[in-house]
């Protein structure tokens, strides 16, 4: 039974990010732990709890030298992260442990000591996908634009908004692969990758790690940081492979958000930051309505005119998410990274860059084929 | 003959039927004798009542176009050539869903669209496997 709030009192990424080719992914990782520990007031041997995907948890658990009482692996793509992040306030609730360790972190730009990833083709994904020449997460989720396109009127310049606002966070970030300025038009001048996503629709590829601290509100009290609690979280499953979507203009948000706003009694205009995984444009659009912020085939309509962008009245991405700041692989771990910081007031002073008044903040993550999505909902104390 | 470069679907004993029925060119998925309904990808099981009582089925081989997205930046090599080439999700007459390449039309958003009717075209790219693909359906004059 529950008892106790569970908070996040440590956040970092590894020590570089972007292109890193000197480094392992398991490097990376290590970095990043010691960081966010660092950022906590806290040391490995203080860990008992270990989150982690795409590695198994004894690899991870071996490389940190560490012996963990508790550990998980769910594994659903890029929302893996902010799913632990329940699992591990969840472990913490019941007392089972003290210290929580969720971390990612991936070469995924040059490919230094990745896990190694084989598709079979007697998978479902192999019998009734790959031989059509499928490319992978762009044609999964531009398939289902496409649809969310057709039904609704979503245009490629309301998708544009989002890489533009995306950019426009970046260009605050010292830290943000991409920096440059970015316009609608240049957006939609970019190469299609997989119609009707173009170059600028589509996640970075870099490499990166983050690893995030989580423990009691009792413990946190003693830590470096101020505590941000997490109030309420949510996960939700759909399929796995797109043409098993049942809707594809619907994702699992719709099961994680609500779950994550009943469960911390909030509602959705008490949100004031959101960051919600990037891995493309749409991926935006679609979370948005899934998680009620607008209703379901209006989200061109609630990112244009420049709503999500700096000065704009719902930030959104504030690091430049996937789209400009970094995205190793799987990006969740990030959204909850610069939920905390914004929430903890880190940026204050540097004008645009921090969310003036932030005290309840959403973090959102969709993982595979729009297969599965983690929801959490944080706030400062 | 020039060599097939592009990933080939390995049957498992519940989808041989399908792959069988398609190189025999008479397209058959399975049907729940308790809820009726056509199901894809095969299973063990009903998807929508879980009941075990699945049975292989001759279907129309027609359809319309669901969704679909028209691939640029090809995966890999062997569909390199190809490029830009149309993956869609092909909704059968029958109710069920599938992936396909639309085939006998320009890989160009105006030229195949949502909605479109198309009809199966067996495409046998080696000597065991067929491929279910589908082209637009030319509508007689009248």
């Amino acid at each position: 039974m529950p008892t106790r709030q569970a908070a996040v009192v440590g956040v970092a990424e590894s020590d570089e990010i972007g292109v890193v080719p000197n480094k392992s992914t398991l490097q990376l990782q290590g970095e990043a732990v010691l960081n966010a520990l660092d950022d906590a007031g806290l040391a490995l041997r203080d860990v008992d709890g270990l989150f982690t995907a795409g590695f198994r948890t004894t690899e991870v658990a071996e490389y940190l030298g560490i012996h963990p009482r508790y550990y998980d692996g769910t594994h659903v793509g890029g929302s893996s992260f902010v799913v632990h992040l329940g699992h591990a306030a969840a472990a913490i609730a019941s007392g089972r442990i003290e210290v929580a360790l969720i971390v990612h972190g991936e070469s995924g730009r040059s490919r230094v000591g990745l896990p190694a990833s084989a598709s079979s083709a007697q998978g479902m994904e192999g019998q009734f996908e790959n031989p059509y020449g499928m490319p992978g997460a762009p044609g999964a989720y531009s398939m289902a634009c496409a649809r969310h396109m057709h039904q609704y009127g979503t245009t490629d310049r309301q998708l544009a908004e989002i890489a533009v606002a995306a950019r426009q966070w970046a260009r605050l970030n010292p830290r943000a692969f991409k920096r440059d300025p970015l316009t609608i038009e240049e957006v939609l001048a970019s190469p299609y990758v997989s119609w009707p996503f173009r170059k600028l629709d589509c996640c970075l590829v870099t490499d990166a790690a983050g690893a995030v601290v989580v423990t009691s509100v009792e413990r946190a009290r003693d830590l470096k940081k101020a505590p941000v609690r997490v109030l309420g979280w949510g996960e939700g499953h759909d399929h796995q492979i797109i043409s098993q979507m049942p809707d594809v203009t619907s994702g699992p948000g719709r099961i994680s958000g609500p779950d994550a706003f009943a469960m911390a009694g909030v509602k959705h205009a008490d949100v004031d930051v959101a960051e919600v995984y990037d891995s493309f444009t749409y991926t935006v659009l679609t979370s948005l309505e899934d998680l009620g912020f607008c209703r379901k085939g209006e989200g061109g309509d609630f990112v244009s005119g420049g709503r999500i962008a700096p000065g704009g009245d719902f930030p959104l991405n504030t690091s430049g998410g996937g789209l400009s700041y970094t995205h190793p692989g799987m990006f969740g771990i990030f959204t909850i990274i610069e939920c905390i910081r914004q929430l903890r007031g880190d940026f204050r002073g540097q004008g645009l860059r921090q969310v003036a008044d932030a005290k309840i903040g959403l973090v959102h993550g969709t993982g595979g084929k729009l297969s599965a999505t983690g929801t959490a909902i944080l706030a400062a104390d | 003959m020039t060599e097939y470069t592009k990933p080939l679907p390995k049957a498992d004993p519940v989808t041989a039927p399908f792959w069988e029925s398609l190189k025999r060119e008479k397209i058959e998925v399975q049907r729940c004798d308790d809820c009726e309904a056509h199901i894809f990808y095969p299973r063990a099981l009903c998807p929508h009542c879980s009941s075990r009582r699945l049975k292989w089925t001759p279907v129309s081989g027609r359809g319309r176009i669901y969704t679909l997205t028209i691939v640029h930046k090809a995966p890999g090599p062997a569909f390199k050539a190809d490029a830009p080439y149309v993956v869609a999700l092909v909704e059968l007459d029958e109710g069920c869903r599938m992936m396909t390449n639309i085939v006998d039309a320009p890989a160009d958003p105006d030229h195949v669209r949502i909605g479109m009717p198309v009809e199966i075209v067996y495409h046998h790219v080696t000597d065991d496997v067929t491929l279910p693909k589908f082209r637009p359906v030319v509508r007689a004059e009248a």
